[in-house]
């Protein structure tokens, strides 16, 4: 269960900051994530949890800092950069296209096509099925637009979309969100397995316990700022309220 | 037995409420409305000229003008639901059209001539014209793109720029001249000048029914080979065969209108031959329209097969979603335009070799024509939804309307009034169609507007009793079929 941290990390973020505005989204936050690790990321409401991924998923460009990929320093500025380097993520918003169908979003950017060029929806649908019937074996809906499906079967998508293309850093922006409780077990069911397989999960959550259950570490920010990262095996529930809500790092840490 | 294989394909559980004879079609219900909005007004038209069986308006004579006075805005209107799917308009299509129709006339009757010492006649002409309009189209289109994709200057406001640069670049390339004759074989794109026969019509009919049918055939193919649900097949059939007869019938009107005995003798003496006794000949499919079919059988297939028609309807539904799934959203904006700049230089191909000349003012209101079809045709000013065949669909409509009216005798300003109501009525239903919620607000302006005016239209000119019946029709189908589901 232990994740050995001495080699090199999948992925570090030195000194990241990044302003919108006057206002300071990300301010000199550094984390990083070892193979087969989970990190939560914790915080308040728009303590800049979400930018500081989307930095690193190539949707922003950070003002300043750096981010390195095992070991190399990258260069992320689109998610096309952030893709060849096997980052996927699942952003809380969701980002898919309403108007067309699960197989289309999930192979969105990444079409299956037959040998004279031609998207292959065909396969692409059985594809989906596939992973579906996998991660949400309730899951019907292949010929509908994402638009009729419900908020739990659009996040069923998001996921399958990440899982399928082989991630080696999965990026999951409150991945349960919108789930009921048989398939939020299922995600955590799928975060071990993709533990085990040596991939390494940054994981944005609200619910302690689900952390707490499901990470090895905790980063917790607070108005754009890293307040700082600890083993879950340190720490109490209680430590991490107050690092949330007023920015402490526990005692026994501090000492 | 291919029908056995699949039921097992049959997701399980989802056995759904027992299905009607149109849901086991599968077929758009929007296109089979317009289809019906569409035989009505013919319909309504034929029965003003004349009577069923002896009115003007289905003659082939007929049909064969509509269909050629309909290919340059349907060609432009393919081109435009890829721009407005991706959220954009394109206001400047008219004076682009008039731009590259000026290149074309000049490139032919002076600048290959002159530069080249080509001389006129040469074979080399329209190929080398029809290769620089479009050359010129495609640029001027990505550099439309290239403002809104990468400056991020909203597309309305760069077209209504282009607008008032490009009709006026077109009329300083030509000196405000109009030019002409236009190259001989050019001319031949134009319509009436330039058709296939019977023979050859036939060849082509029955070539498309075949692709259709194939294209039928192999997207069962791979449902069933993946174990897919699939339509019954005498569904899949019965779509087949409908399909079939449209096209096998649109050729046979088409081939049908006999070229006039004097045109035949007058070519004939060109050709220093004599015209045997009792001989006939038809005009069959003009080359005009067989381009319009290749543009149309070529966007649906980028629509709906090509990694660039998937990331166009993607942007269109969620650019944010098409953007972070690496989507490259401004160069598919180039792309977009230029593919829409291509497009209205071979409406100006059309539009121009059917008048045989370059004037000043060719295409003017082009841009709103364009746009109506497409968005009579059911693309959605939203984004994100659109089809090739109903965009040309709705520019049939439009011109189908528009000379009926003629027909029947409606003055030109009151024919406009029509097309422009005809616009804003279509897409009413549309929204009753699509948002339940405002069925109600457009049945009342439908009872304290619509049918006021066409009231008011009747006793300006009893000819509008053609547009009332379709209307009233229309409508009545639409709130029925709604209001019972
Ligand atoms: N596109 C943007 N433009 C301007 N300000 C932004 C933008 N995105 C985020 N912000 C601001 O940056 C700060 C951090 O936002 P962020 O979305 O990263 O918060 P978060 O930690 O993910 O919050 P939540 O838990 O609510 O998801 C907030 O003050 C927010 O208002
Ligand atoms: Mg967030």
């Amino acid at each position: 269960m232990t994740v050995d941290r001495t080699g090199t990390p999948l992925v570090e973020m030195r000194n990241v900051s990044l302003s919108f505005g006057g206002v300071k989204a990300v301010d000199d936050v550094s984390v990083d994530l070892f193979p087969g690790e989970v990190v939560g990321l914790l915080g308040h409401n728009g303590a800049g949890k979400s930018t500081l991924i989307k930095i690193l998923s190539g949707a922003y460009a950070a003002d300043a800092g750096e981010i390195h990929v095992n070991g190399e320093r990258a260069r992320i500025e689109n998610p096309r950069d952030a893709r060849r380097y096997n980052i996927e993520t699942i952003y809380q918003t969701l980002a898919l296209a309403d108007n067309l169908d699960a197989a289309s979003n999930l192979f969105l950017g990444r079409e299956l096509t037959t040998r004279l060029g031609f998207v292959d929806d065909a396969r692409m649908e059985a594809e989906t099925r596939a992973i579906m019937g996998r991660l949400n074996p309730n899951f019907r809906k292949f010929s509908d637009p994402v638009s009729a499906l419900s908020g739990g079967q659009r996040q069923s998508v998001a996921i399958a979309r990440a899982v399928y293309f082989d991630a080696r850093i999965l990026i999951m922006d409150e991945p349960t969100a919108a789930l009921g409780p048989q398939e939020t077990a299922m995600v955590a069911e799928l975060i071990g397995e993709l533990k085990k397989d040596g991939i390494g999960i940054f994981l944005i959550s609200h619910d302690i316990h689900d952390v707490m259950d499901l990470c090895d570490r905790v980063s917790v920010m607070k108005n754009g700022k890293l307040v700082g990262t600890e083993d879950v095996g340190d720490v109490t529930d209680d430590d991490i309220l107050g690092m949330i809500i007023l920015g402490k790092k526990p005692e026994r840490a501090a000492a | 037995m291919a029908d056995a294989a699949n039921e097992p394909g049959q997701v399980p559980g989802a056995i759904g409420p027992r299905r009607s004879f149109l849901e086991s079609l599968e077929v758009d219900t929007r296109l089979l409305g317009m289809i019906g909005a569409f035989a009505l007004i013919c319909l309504v038209f034929q029965i003003w000229t004349g009577g069923l069986l002896e009115g003007r308006f289905l003659t082939p004579r007929n049909v064969f003008n509509l269909t050629i006075q309909t290919v340059s805005v349907a060609i432009m209107a393919t081109g435009m639901v890829f721009v407005i799917v991706t959220r954009h308009i394109d206001l400047s299509v008219g004076a682009l059209l008039a731009t590259c129709s000026a290149v074309m006339a000049m490139v032919q009757t002076q600048w290959v001539p002159d530069l080249l010492g080509l001389p006129l006649g040469h074979w080399a002409i329209a190929p080398l014209a029809i290769l620089s309009g479009l050359v010129a189209g495609a640029l001027i289109g990505a550099f439309n793109g290239w403002l809104i994709g990468y400056l991020l200057i909203p597309s309305f406001i760069v077209t209504l720029g282009g607008l008032f640069v490009w009709r006026n670049v077109a009329w300083l390339i030509t000196d405000g001249q109009t030019i002409g004759p236009l190259d001989e074989t050019f001319r031949t794109l134009g319509g009436i000048g330039g058709t296939l026969g019977e023979g050859a019509s036939w060849a082509v009919g029955l070539a498309l029914t075949a692709g259709a049918l194939w294209a039928l055939l192999s997207a069962r193919r791979a449902k069933v080979a993946h174990g897919f649900p699939v339509k019954p097949l005498w569904a899949e059939a019965a779509v087949g065969l409908l399909t079939a007869l449209g096209i096998l019938g649109f050729v046979a009107i088409l081939t049908a209108y006999e070229i006039p005995a004097r045109v035949l003798e007058r070519d004939a003496a060109r050709a220093g031959t004599v015209l045997p006794e009792g001989f006939t000949a038809a005009y069959g499919l003009p080359l005009s329209v067989l381009l319009l079919i290749v543009v149309a059988v070529g966007m649906t297939v980028i629509a709906r097969k090509t990694r660039l028609g998937r990331y166009i309807f993607a942007t269109g539904g969620n650019p944010d979603a098409a953007e972070l799934s690496g989507v490259d959203t401004r160069l598919l904006t180039v792309k977009v335009f230029a593919l829409m700049g291509a497009l209205c230089a071979l409406s100006a191909v059309v539009a121009s070799a059917r008048l045989t000349n370059h004037t000043n003012d060719i295409g003017t209101l082009d841009e709103l024509r364009v746009i109506a079809a497409a968005v009579i045709g059911g693309t959605a000013l939203a984004g994100g939804f659109g089809t090739i065949y109903g965009a040309i669909l709705g520019a049939v409509i439009m011109q189908s309307l528009q000379s009926g009216m003629a027909m029947v005798g409606v003055d030109a300003p009151l024919q406009n009034m029509v097309v422009g109501a005809v616009l804003v009525v279509a897409v009413a239903i549309d929204i009753a169609y699509r948002r339940p919620e405002v069925r109600r607000e457009v049945l009342r302006f439908f009872g304290f507007v619509v049918a006021p005016c066409l009231a008011l239209a009747f006793l300006v000119s009893p000819a509008f009793i053609a547009l009332i019946i379709p209307a009233g029709l229309i409508v009545g189908l639409v709130f029925y079929r709604r209001g019972g589901a």
